[in-house]
């Protein structure tokens, strides 16, 4: 499988995000993408999974498997993706392992078990709290151990890492590279390095200012590939 | 789906879920009208069944905002658009839907029959109101999808749905008042009103969700 954007374009509001971005990912890469505030790394992740509309460009998913092959079928980037925005979409009133048990459900294409899913994020024992209960490092886990439960082959991550301690974000990129080695694709959007090794660089908003660290406007000459 | 519905009911019945609050606004409305009309048996009994329907569909749009709010504010909404591949989003917000009906109407239609009786009606009218209220209903609240779904990203979007959504069910107000009526009132017809407003129902149940999804779609900004 490979995802392919040609000449992307976002924009929030009518104004232009970013424009002219374009990469090609094969199987098991992994692409990180960083840059200040304000410089359209939400936005990217938010038109790839095609919750934003495409402003001018495109990006597509080549050369999945077919049904009788005996692979899936993605019609679509969004029913390949996991995406893990900056909320983790989990409910605080139902504790944490019905959380997991209704997107498994939800989501279809089971992998692994909710129990195995929490032990694997190093929250095993606690799936019987309410969500709510958590502190903000242990939710993030959760919301992690989200995308364990579904298979999916394009994991679109939105600061995944924000919140988590350091021998958890060692533990997320472990998670992360055996994801890649089972040839899945990353897009991670983030200002921590993730640990990935071997992962392309795309940096959004071109030179920071020397005050704020960049602005909105400069991010419009667009970023290239590092 | 059958898993989407199961998490909202529980969402509804748990802590901090909507479905007591309608019943008991639904409650204080009809307790306060006997107050504000005087003890008129006569004219209460004419006017039960049209207070009550009034009372039920205020309280039927008092919980309508959060019905896709509480998921976008915790990006679940997100997750369950992406899902439209899987689950066609349409029948994605119809789910959400019945479950809102079940967890936070359904109580109402249940709680209207002892109501009816604080309005002093007779037993073959409060059986035709509570069967209107059970039919009627449901349409409110795929008319009020609709609405919210336009409203989601308004952070006190609540007044503003029920202001989008109380002319649009006023048809349904009416063959369910007219319906209840036509069950006691002797020239007045019953089935003609309350088929009208099983096939109002059955209309919106795919009007309401389709357009719901259409807005839900172009709303994720």
């Amino acid at each position: 499988m490979r995802l392919i954007a040609e000449n992307l374009g976002g924009e929030r509001g009518g104004d232009t995000v970013f424009s002219s971005i374009g990469f090609v990912l094969e199987d098991g890469q992994a692409l990180l993408v960083t840059g200040p505030n304000g410089s359209g790394k939400s936005t990217l992740l938010r038109v790839i999974a095609g919750l934003l509309p495409v402003a001018e460009g495109s990006v597509r998913i080549e050369g999945v498997a077919k049904i009788e092959d005996g692979g899936e079928a993605f019609p679509s980037i969004a029913s390949a993706c996991h995406y893990l925005g900056h909320q983790n979409a989990m409910k605080p009133v139902l504790s944490v392992a019905e959380n997991l048990r209704f997107w498994r459900d939800f989501n279809g294409d089971g992998h692994a078990d909710v129990e195995e899913a929490l032990e694997t994020v190093g929250l095993g024992g606690i799936g019987h709290l309410p969500f709510g209960y958590l502190s903000t490092g242990q939710r993030r886990r959760a919301a992690i151990a989200k995308l364990l439960v579904s298979r999916r082959p394009l994991w679109l991550l939105d600061e995944p890492t924000a919140g988590l301690d350091k021998a958890s974000e060692g533990g997320f990129a472990q998670l992360m590279g055996k994801h890649c080695a089972e040839g899945g694709i990353i897009v991670a959007a983030t200002h921590l390095p993730l640990g990935l090794d071997g992962a392309k660089e795309l940096r959004m908003g071109a030179s920071p200012s020397p005050l704020w660290g960049g602005s909105i406007r400069e991010a419009e000459r667009g970023g290239g590939l590092e | 789906m059958l898993a989407l519905f199961l998490r909202d009911i529980r969402l509804n019945i748990r802590a901090g879920g909507g479905a007591l609050t309608g019943v008991i606004f639904f409650l204080a409305v009809i307790a306060t009208i006997p107050f504000g009309v005087g003890p008129d048996l006569k004219l209460l009994a004419r006017i039960g069944p049209a207070i009550l329907w009034i009372g039920a569909l205020l309280s039927c749009l008092l919980g309508l905002d959060r019905l896709f709010q509480a998921d976008r504010e915790d990006g679940s909404l997100d997750l369950l658009v992406l899902g439209n591949d899987r689950h066609m989003l349409a029948l994605t917000v119809l789910t959400k839907c019945l479950a809102h009906w079940a967890g936070s109407v359904l109580p109402l239609v249940v709680a209207a029959p002892l109501l009816g009786l604080f309005m002093n009606m007779e037993p073959l009218s409060i059986g035709a109101t509570a069967l209107t209220l059970l039919v009627g209903t449901p349409a409110i609240t795929f008319i009020g999808a609709a609405g919210a779904a336009v409203a989601v990203a308004l952070p006190r979007g609540g007044l503003l749905i029920s202001v989008l959504v109380l002319p649009l069910t006023i048809p349904v107000l009416i063959f369910g008042v007219s319906a209840s009526y036509g069950a006691t009132a002797n020239p007045d017809p019953f089935l003609q009103p309350f088929l009208i407003l099983a096939a109002l129902t059955l209309f919106l149940a795919v009007l309401g969700p389709v357009s719901a999804a259409l807005a839900l779609r172009h709303g994720t900004d």
